[in-house]
């Protein structure tokens, strides 16, 4: 029950998925749509997942008072104000887009600023990697960084300034070199993820259900 | 007025988790811990919006975007998935989740193995027959060929082998530099729409 | 020598500092730099241009406030090039966290022409010249069966409107009745809208991606599986050139270019001062 069920699922589904691949005539057509929308719901249905465990994380941290608790409620209290402003915005619209309402208003103001800077920080702490890590000891680290150095250069207006075929430099490696190696690593890739869904299919690979 | 309230909200939020750069301080753990709170009800409420509402209820109770009573009632199918996916809640019926993770693995791997042949393998090798009349051509076909060879671990890296190898590793080298170039890009332009935030619609020194 | 042990010991707060003046300065000097278009951008631009006044483009929001400040301005240049040679705009997402973008995106320009309109019939209204549909789940699943019929996922739009209420939708069945796609990128959304609805369908696209997605783009473009890209915040400077229509894309070059001329004088330090003390340990 606990593993051959799945197995037989996913085996099933797989097969029909590809075989309609071939005959997207009706019936067959029509099931395949019918797989692709349960995907489609059933998926959502993962986004659901962490919230469970954050919220009940949190809620333990708040009873034991663990360390840090006060950082727990701001979770739950972030959550629990957002979920109110969302239903709100939803009971009188029917529109979690709605750029006047409250639920925008939390989404406008805390979570953008919020996940932007977030990311921003990225920039500052690349810059430190760059100044203490970003070594050409070898041919190949060189490589690397002669091409980033360029494109960086290449890929700014300052670079024309500096040097008019910069740019054009840039260009060419993007296109030939880089495109090149790139194709080569997709093209490996999509022939593991084929070999990959292959032995799902057939049952072979089955750490997914571990 | 509520505009300006949220924009000194929103600065204050920013500067927070800038103050990371100086060092971790309750002014981040504040900022950091919102952001998962507020986001964690995201989740929830666009499941809602735009997956259990219009593609569960709305079909099954409204009849909206369903052709027959069977195209509502086959809805229990996806909707018990779905139900099954959320058991991983309760740890004595966790094992349940697989049945519904099986059916989106199954489903992913079917579609995977077509859109890689159709979508990658076909046309980026059609793309590779190239006449090999200019310098570049012969470049793009010497780099996608030794790069390949250099991923080609079950074969011994000897003789013209090791050769391509190396080749390959000079494309990829240039091709991770290249990249490394463009995520640098990425990270200063996020820098840069942070900044600009702060000068320009807060604090109004731009214009 | 001593001056290099120091440089190797220099306080990440200082470069820290640095690199936010380097981007603070341009900004607040309002300093602009020309911006040269690169090939797949005006191949891009020529993609919508080139289609018949009135053609259907479908533009998904494929990223969140994470690489907004990059592909913001692309979503706005694409939206006013559609706009302007009269096509409609037929809007959806496959990153829920990034959907107000889009409507913001789409209020910000349709007011823009609606202010400027000096006729009804120059005006932008919802469910004519545009339409929102929101999100599913689902990705590759909802592309490939995008291709079959919308309403099989998109029975209603973002706002739980019918979508054969809306005029625009109701002529539109599947992927023959889009001209063009243009997905805005962030991540892996790119690459299954070509391998599923582009090699699948042969819908036709153009992709704007962050600097980061940008690089993996390439070997598409040459491929020719999709018709134009528009790369990193450069990328949506060069489209703004093109549209005449200067915004946050080109007023970040230079701030862009400062910054980067600072992290490979960084690259160069790091590198003198590496040698120097190698070769004394040698």
């Amino acid at each position: 029950m606990k593993k051959e069920i799945p197995l037989a699922i996913t085996f099933l589904t797989g097969v029909i998925i590809v075989v309609t691949f071939f005959i997207p005539h009706q019936p067959l057509g029509g099931m395949q749509q019918r797989l692709l929308i349960w995907y489609s719901i059933v998926l959502g249905f993962t986004l659901l997942l962490g919230v469970d465990s954050l919220l009940r994380s949190n809620l333990q941290k708040i009873m034991r008072r663990a360390p840090g608790w006060p950082y727990a409620v701001v979770v739950v209290a972030g959550f629990l104000a957002t979920l109110a402003a969302g239903i709100h915005t939803w009971a009188t619209t029917k529109d979690l887009l709605s750029l006047g309402s409250s639920f925008m208003y939390i989404y406008t103001y805390m979570i953008v600023p919020l996940q932007a800077t977030m990311f921003a920080l990225l920039a500052f702490f690349i810059a430190s990697a760059a100044y203490r890590a970003f070594r050409a000891r070898t041919l190949e680290a060189t490589l690397l960084l002669v091409t980033a150095a360029i494109v960086m250069l290449g890929r700014v207006p300052v670079g024309a300034e500096i040097w008019d075929k910069l740019p054009g430099l840039q260009d060419w490696i993007m296109e030939i070199p880089q495109m090149a190696a790139k194709r080569g690593i997709f093209i490996g890739v999509a022939l593991g993820t084929i070999a990959m869904s292959l032995r799902v299919i057939l049952g072979l690979e089955r750490t997914y259900l571990s | 007025m509520m505009h300006i309230i949220g924009t000194w909200i929103a600065a204050g939020l920013t500067l927070a988790i800038f103050s990371f750069l100086y060092k971790d301080n309750p002014f981040y753990k504040f900022a950091e811990h919102l952001y998962v709170g507020v986001s964690a009800a995201f989740a929830i409420l666009y499941t809602w919006a735009f997956d259990v509402w219009p593609m569960l209820v709305e079909p099954m109770f409204y009849g909206r975007g369903a052709a027959s009573a069977a195209d509502r009632w086959i809805l229990l199918v996806p909707m018990l998935f779905g139900l099954l996916m959320l058991s991983r809640w309760f740890p004595k019926i966790g094992w349940l989740s697989r049945w519904a993770i099986a059916l989106t693995v199954g489903i992913a791997a079917g579609l995977g193995i077509t859109g890689q042949i159709q979508g990658i393998l076909l046309p980026q090798v059609a793309g590779t027959l190239v006449p090999l009349t200019s310098l570049d051509n012969v470049l793009m076909v010497v780099g996608v060929i030794s790069t390949l060879v250099y991923f080609y671990f079950s074969i011994a890296q000897k003789g013209a082998v090791k050769v391509g190898s190396r080749l390959g590793m000079i494309f990829i080298m240039v091709a991770f530099g290249a990249s490394f170039g463009y995520t640098v890009m990425a990270r200063i332009s996020l820098l840069i729409g942070r900044l600009y935030f702060l000068a320009y619609d807060w604090l109004h020194l731009v214009r | 020598m001593k001056f290099f042990e120091k440089l190797a010991s220099i306080d990440r707060r200082i470069i820290y500092l640095l690199l936010a003046l380097a981007v603070v300065v341009p900004i607040l000097l309002k300093l602009v730099l020309p911006i040269t278009v690169s090939e797949p951008v005006k191949s891009a631009y020529a993609a919508i241009d080139g289609l018949s006044d009135g053609s259907v483009v479908m533009v998904s929001i494929d990223y969140d406030a994470s690489s907004a400040p990059e592909v913001q301005p692309m979503l706005l240049s694409v939206l006013r090039h559609c706009f302007a040679k009269k096509h409609k705009v037929v809007m959806l997402g496959q990153w829920p966290l990034g959907l107000p973008f889009g409507e913001i995106g789409m209020t910000t320009v349709v007011d823009e022409i609606n202010r400027a309109a000096q006729s009804p019939a120059d005006s932008i209204r919802y469910g004519a010249n545009y339409v929102n549909l929101g999100y599913r789940p689902g990705y590759r699943a909802l592309m490939v069966g995008l291709g079959r019929e919308f309403r099989d996922f998109f029975a209603t739009d973002y706002r739980s409107a019918p979508v054969d209420s809306l005029p625009l939708m109701r002529p539109i069945h599947n992927y023959n009745d889009i001209d063009l796609l243009v997905g805005l990128e962030a991540g892996q959304a790119g690459d299954e809208w070509i391998q599923y609805a582009g090699a699948r369908y042969g819908l036709q696209i153009v992709i704007g991606a962050t600097g980061v997605v940008a690089p993996d783009m390439f070997h598409y473009m040459q491929a020719r599986q999709i018709k134009g890209l528009i790369g990193g915040l450069q990328g949506a400077a060069e489209y703004e050139t093109l549209m005449q229509h200067p915004g946050t894309g080109t007023a970040g070059m230079v701030p862009q270019s400062w910054a980067h001329l600072l992290l490979l004088a960084f690259i160069v330090l790091g590198n003198v001062g590496y040698f120097v003390m190698r070769r004394k340990k040698a």
